[in-house]
C-alpha cells in the first residue's frame, strides 16, 4: 500500500517504526492531490504556509473552507468572501496544530454550507470518486470526497442539517456529527449557530475516535462549548454489542427510501442483532416535522448570522454603474446581490421573512417548540435505548445537476440526519454497503448527548465484522 | 387668534418619555478583551470578536452583567433572574455584525422607579426597563461627502439603555430627571455619564393630548441632543410645533426627528412607514442562564447610599441647611470629602460652609472634580483650624486655599512663606489703628456721642492699613478701647 492509501493510525505506526517520516507522507498525499484532484476537485486551495512537521500527531488533513485559519484565506465557497484571510485560527485548527496535524489544503463545500450536493460552491462542484458523474454530498462534500480518494487522512467538516454524515454516507467514509457543545465553534464561519456542529471525516471509526482526541474539549471563547471532561475516545473501541439495545424508528422506513438502501441497513441491523445487539422498533413520532422545522430555525438564523457580509470591511465590494438609491445601499445590494449564490439568496429570504414582525410567532417560534417536541422523542426513546439506528441517507449519491433545480427534493435528503442537529445529540454515519450501480451506503446511529463513546463502540464492532471500510473507489 | 391660542394652549398637557444610553465603565468591552477604552487611534481598540470577523463569538462580560443590576437596583427595578441576549437585525456600516446583541424580552432590569425633585415637589418617574446591549462603532464623515470612515473602537462597549414610562409632564421635568438619573448612576460609580464623550446619550419620545384625556397623542421621537439642555430645548420646540398643527387642525405625523443645535429645530430623520424591522430573536450564540438570588443580594449590600438618601442624612445628622447639603450631594467626590473631614474636625457646618464657598469655587474655576485638586480632607481641616484660631483671616483663608491648591503645600508652609499669619500683635495693631484715628476725626466724635456704628468703619480702614493682616476681632476691641476707654 502507498503511503497515501493508509488511515492515520496506520500512519502513526509507519512513523512509529520510521519506515516513513511526516514530512514524506504529507509529499505523498500532495502528489496524490495532484494526480486525482483535477478530475475529484476536492481542494480550493492548498495551504499557504507549510507544516512545522513538530508534534505527536502528524496527520496529513484536509480543513473544509468553513474554518478560519491564520494567515490562510477562508471563503465559505462564497465570491462574497473571496480575498478574506483570516487573522485568527479557529479552535480546531488551533487544536489540529497543536497536535502536529499536517494541514494539506482548504476543501470545497456547498456555498456557507447551504447544500447537500457541493454544487453551491462558487468554485463548482467536487465529484464523487467512486462515481464522477455523481454528487459526493453536502456540504461538507470536499472533505469526504478527499477522504475518500486519498487525498487527505482525514478531514474536518461541519455538520447543520447532516453536512458531515451524509457526504460521508455518499462517499463511502466514516463521519462523526458530536453533541452540540463538545467541539468549539469558535472560527468556524457560521450558518445556523444553534445546529453547526465541527467533527470528523475518516477512513475508519479508529481514525474518528483519534480525531475526535484531538478536537474535542472547552473553549471560554465558544459560550456554548460545554465544559463536559473529554475521555479517551480510542477506549470506547470495543469490539463487543452484547446487551446492548439499538431502536429502530418505524418512521424511517417509509416511502422515498431508496429498497437497495434499505436492505442494506436492514442487513447491518441482522449483523448487529447476531453479535448480539438487542433490536427494538421505537417511534419518533415528531421527525415527519423534523425538515420543515429545521428549514425554519436554520435559515432564521441563517438570514442573521450572513448579515456582516456587506461589503464594508472584508471580501468584495461591488457597486452600480449608476446611482439607484443612495450610495450606501445601492453598495450593499450590489455587494449581496453579486456575492451570494442562488442557495444563499433563497436561504436569506426564507428566514428574513420567518422572523419578520406578525410571522414570527407562527414561524420561528412555533419551530423551536417542534424541536423541543421532536427532542423530547428522542430522550424518551433514549431511556430505553443505547444508540437509535437509520438510514444516513433515504438514496445514494446522485448525479450532478439532478436535484440542482428542485430544492425541496434536495432538502429532502438530510431528512434522517436533521433531527440529531435539532436535538444537539451526536450521530455518527458509518459504510454499510454498495448499490448495484458500485455507490457506497451509509448507516447512521445516533446516541445520547456526550455519548459519542456508544456511537464509536457499536460502529467499530461493525466495522471489525465487515468489509466495507477497506473498499477505495478507483479514480 | 392671538388670544385663541394661548387659551388653548394651556389646555394640553404634555407627555414625555426617554431613553437613556449609557456606556458602563467596565474594564474590558461586553463581549470580548478588548480594553473599554476612549479616545484610542481610530481602529487600534479591536480584536477578531468585536469586528464581527467571521466565525467569531461573543462571550459575556459578568462585570457589566453586574453593573446592569447595580443599576437596576438603584433604579427600584426586578432584576430578571433569567439573563437572556437576543438580536437586533439592521444594516448600517458602523455595525459590523449586520446585528446589535441587545435584550428583548428579557431586559435585565424592569419596573422601577426614579424619585425626582422638580419645581420643588417631589414626583416618581416609572422606570419600564433597563436592559444590557453592546455600543456600535462611529462614523466619520468626509468633508466633500464623497466616503465615510469606521472607526470601531467603540463597538462592543457595554451600554445599558434606562427606559422611563411616559411619566413626565414638561421639557423642565425631563431635565430634572435627567440630572437625577445622571447622578445616580454617577454614585454607582459604574458611567462617566459624560455627553460630551458620548458615554450618556438620550433619546425623548413626546406627544401632546387635551387635558383630562386618558389616551396618548401621536408622538415623535427626538434623536442626536448632546447636552441635557439641548433635550430640554428640543423638547420645548417639539411641544411647541405640536400644538400649533394640532390648533392648525392638522395631525401628527409619527416620525423620528434630528435635533439641530445650531438652527435649534427639529428636522424629519425617518417617517413610521420608514422604521426598521428589527427581527429580534434570541441570540444562540449566547446560552441563556438564570442568576441566583445570592448574585443579586451580593450586588445590593455593595450598593452605595444613593444621593437622595445622603441628603436627607446630611441635613438630619449634620443640621445642614437645604442649598449645603445639595451641594455636597451634587458630587459622591464631594460628599465624601465632607465626611472624611468631618472626622477630623467635627465642625460640620464650618466644613460645609468651606465646600460649598471657596473650594466650589475654586472646583468652577479650575473645571475639575474635588478629586482633581492638591487637597486632602485632613489638608483643609488644618486651614479651616488656622482661620478659627485667628492664625490668618478669613480673606487670607481665600488666598492660603489658592496657593495651597497652585503649588500642592500645607496651610502652614503657604502661611510662612507668604507671611499671611494674622497680626494680633497689640503694639503693631495700635500703631495702625492711631493712625486711622487721627485720619477720621469725625468718626471718632460720633463714637464718642454713643453712636458705635462707627466702629465697623475704623476698622474696616485698618484692616486696609494691614493689608489685610489684621486680626479684625482684636482691631474691635482695640479701636474701641482706645476710643471710648472702655
Amino acid at each position: 500500500m502507498s503511503l497515501h492509501q493508509l488511515t492515520a493510525h496506520d500512519l502513526l505506526d509507519v512513523f512509529k517504526s520510521r519506515q516513513a517520516t511526516p514530512k514524506e507522507a504529507y509529499d505523498a498525499v500532495l502528489e496524490r492531490i495532484k494526480a486525482v484532484d483535477p478530475k475529484v476537485k476536492a481542494y480550493v486551495r492548498l495551504a499557504q504556509h507549510k507544516p512545522e512537521f513538530k508534534g505527536e500527531f502528524q496527520i496529513p488533513i484536509a480543513i473544509k473552507d468553513i474554518l478560519c485559519i491564520k494567515g490562510e484565506e477562508t471563503t465559505c465557497a462564497s465570491r462574497i468572501l473571496k480575498g478574506f484571510i483570516s487573522p485568527y485560527d479557529s479552535g480546531v485548527t488551533q487544536r489540529v496544530k497543536k497536535s502536529g496535524g499536517t494541514i494539506l489544503g482548504i476543501v470545497n463545500m456547498d456555498e456557507f454550507a447551504f447544500g447537500s450536493s457541493c454544487e453551491t460552491s462558487c468554485y463548482g462542484p467536487t465529484y464523487n470518486p467512486w462515481d464522477l458523474k455523481c454528487v459526493p454530498g453536502g456540504s461538507s462534500g470536499g472533505s469526504a470526497a478527499s477522504v475518500a480518494a486519498d487525498e487527505a487522512m482525514w478531514a474536518l467538516g461541519s455538520d447543520t442539517g447532516g453536512s458531515i454524515r451524509q457526504p460521508a454516507s455518499f462517499c463511502g467514509i466514516v463521519g462523526l456529527k458530536p453533541t452540540y457543545g463538545r467541539v468549539s465553534r469558535y472560527g468556524l464561519i457560521a450558518f445556523a449557530s444553534s445546529l453547526d456542529q465541527i467533527g470528523p471525516l475518516t477512513k475508519d471509526v479508529r481514525d474518528c475516535a483519534l480525531l475526535m482526541n484531538i478536537i474535542s474539549g472547552y473553549d471560554d471563547r465558544d459560550s456554548t462549548s460545554v465544559n463536559e471532561p473529554v475521555p479517551d475516545y480510542t477506549k470506547a473501541l470495543v469490539n463487543d454489542v452484547r446487551g446492548l439495545k439499538i431502536g429502530i424508528p418505524k418512521e424511517a422506513f417509509v416511502d422515498g427510501l431508496d429498497a437497495q438502501v434499505r436492505r442494506s441497513v436492514e442487513e447491518a441491523l441482522d449483523l448487529l442483532k447476531k453479535l448480539g445487539a438487542i433490536v427494538k422498533e421505537v417511534s419518533l413520532p415528531h421527525t415527519p416535522y423534523a425538515v420543515a422545522t429545521y428549514y425554519i430555525v436554520a435559515t432564521a438564523e441563517a438570514s442573521s448570522n450572513l448579515a456582516r457580509f456587506d461589503g464594508v470591511r472584508y471580501g468584495l465590494r461591488a457597486l452600480p454603474s449608476r446611482i439607484r438609491k443612495n450610495a450606501l445601499v445601492d453598495m450593499y445590494e450590489e455587494t449581496r446581490s453579486k456575492g451570494f449564490g442562488d442557495e444563499a439568496k433563497r436561504r436569506i429570504m426564507l428566514g428574513t421573512y420567518a422572523l419578520s414582525s406578525g410571522y414570527y410567532d407562527a414561524y420561528y417560534l412555533r419551530g423551536q417548540k417542534v424541536r423541543t417536541l421532536i427532542k423530547n422523542d428522542l430522550d424518551e426513546v433514549f431511556k430505553d435505548c443505547d444508540v437509535i439506528m437509520t438510514p444516513t441517507s433515504p438514496t445514494v449519491a446522485f448525479k450532478v445537476g439532478e436535484k440542482i433545480s428542485d430544492p425541496i427534493s434536495m432538502y429532502l435528503s438530510d431528512i434522517y440526519t436533521i433531527p440529531a442537529n435539532l436535538a444537539g445529540i451526536p450521530a455518527i454515519s458509518i459504510p454499510c454497503g454498495f448499490s448495484k450501480s458500485g455507490l457506497p451506503i451509509g448507516l447512521q446511529l445516533m446516541g445520547k448527548a456526550f455519548d459519542e463513546e456508544m456511537l464509536l463502540r457499536v460502529s467499530y464492532t461493525y466495522e471489525q465484522n465487515t468489509q466495507w471500510h477497506t473498499m477505495k473507489p478507483k479514480i | 387668534m392671538a388670544h385663541y391660542e394661548t387659551e388653548n394652549m394651556s389646555d394640553f398637557e404634555t407627555v414625555i418619555g426617554l431613553e437613556v444610553h449609557l456606556q458602563l465603565n467596565t474594564k474590558t468591552k461586553i463581549f470580548c478583551s478588548c480594553a473599554n477604552q476612549y479616545g484610542c487611534a481610530p481602529n487600534t481598540n479591536v480584536c477578531p470578536v468585536c469586528l464581527g470577523l467571521p466565525g467569531t463569538l461573543p462571550v459575556l462580560n459578568q462585570q457589566a452583567l453586574l453593573y446592569g443590576i447595580k443599576a437596576g437596583l438603584a433604579l427600584n427595578a426586578e432584576i430578571s433572574p433569567f439573563i437572556k441576549f437576543d438580536r437586533k437585525n439592521y444594516y448600517y456600516p458602523d455595525l459590523p455584525k449586520g446585528y446589535q446583541i441587545s435584550q428583548y424580552d428579557f431586559p435585565v432590569a424592569k419596573k422601577g422607579y426614579l424619585n425626582i425633585k422638580s419645581g420643588g415637589l417631589e414626583k416618581r418617574i416609572g422606570i419600564t426597563r433597563a436592559h444590557l446591549e453592546e455600543d456600535a462603532g462611529k462614523l466619520v464623515h468626509d468633508n466633500s461627502g464623497s466616503f465615510s470612515l469606521a472607526d470601531f473602537n467603540r463597538t462592543g462597549t457595554p451600554l445599558i439603555e434606562i427606559v422611563t414610562e411616559p411619566d413626565l409632564r414638561s421639557p423642565q421635568e425631563a431635565y430634572d430627571y435627567l440630572n437625577t438619573l445622571k447622578l445616580t448612576l454617577q454614585y454607582l460609580g459604574i458611567s462617566d455619564c459624560d455627553m460630551e464623550k458620548g458615554s450618556l446619550r438620550c433619546d425623548a419620545n413626546v406627544s401632546i393630548r387635551p387635558r383630562g384625556q386618558t389616551s396618548l397623542g401621536t408622538k415623535t421621537e427626538l434623536k442626536n441632543m448632546n447636552s441635557f439642555r439641548a433635550v430640554k430645548m428640543a423638547l420645548e420646540y417639539e411641544v411647541r410645533r405640536h400644538e400649533q398643527v394640532i390648533l392648525a387642525g392638522e395631525k401628527i405625523v409619527q416620525e423620528t426627528l434630528l435635533w439641530d443645535d445650531e438652527k435649534a429645530q427639529t428636522r424629519t430623520m425617518r417617517s413610521k412607514e420608514q422604521a426598521h424591522d428589527y427581527r429580534y430573536f434570541p441570540d444562540p450564540d449566547l446560552v441563556p442562564f438564570t442568576i441566583d438570588y445570592k448574585t443579586i443580594d451580593g450586588v445590593r449590600a455593595e450598593l452605595p447610599e444613593l444621593p437622595q438618601a445622603k441628603f436627607a442624612r446630611f441635613m438630619s445628622q449634620y443640621g445642614l441647611s437645604e442649598y449645603d447639603a445639595n451641594i455636597l450631594v451634587s458630587d459622591s467626590g464631594m460628599a465624601d470629602f465632607f465626611e472624611a473631614s468631618l472626622k477630623e474636625y467635627p465642625q460640620a457646618k464650618k466644613i460645609a460652609n468651606w465646600l460649598s464657598g471657596p473650594v466650589l469655587m475654586e472646583l468652577n474655576n479650575r473645571k475639575t472634580a474635588i478629586g482633581g485638586l492638591k487637597i486632602t480632607p485632613a489638608g483643609l481641616v488644618e486651614l479651616i483650624a488656622k482661620v478659627e484660631e485667628g492664625v490668618i483671616s478669613n480673606l487670607a483663608g481665600k488666598e492660603v486655599l489658592t496657593f495651597m491648591l497652585d503649588e500642592g503645600k500645607s496651610a502652614e508652609e503657604i502661611i510662612k512663606e507668604k507671611s499671611l499669619a494674622q497680626v494680633s500683635d497689640d503694639s503693631a495693631l495700635l500703631v495702625i489703628i492711631d493712625e486711622v484715628i487721627v485720619q477720621n476725626p469725625a468718626v471718632v466724635e460720633q463714637i464718642k456721642s454713643g453712636k458705635p456704628n462707627g466702629i465697623g468703619f475704623l476698622v474696616g480702614q485698618a484692616m486696609k492699613r494691614s493689608g489685610g493682616r489684621a486680626n479684625p476681632k482684636k482691631l474691635n476691641e482695640l479701636i474701641t478701647r482706645r476710643i471710648t476707654g472702655a
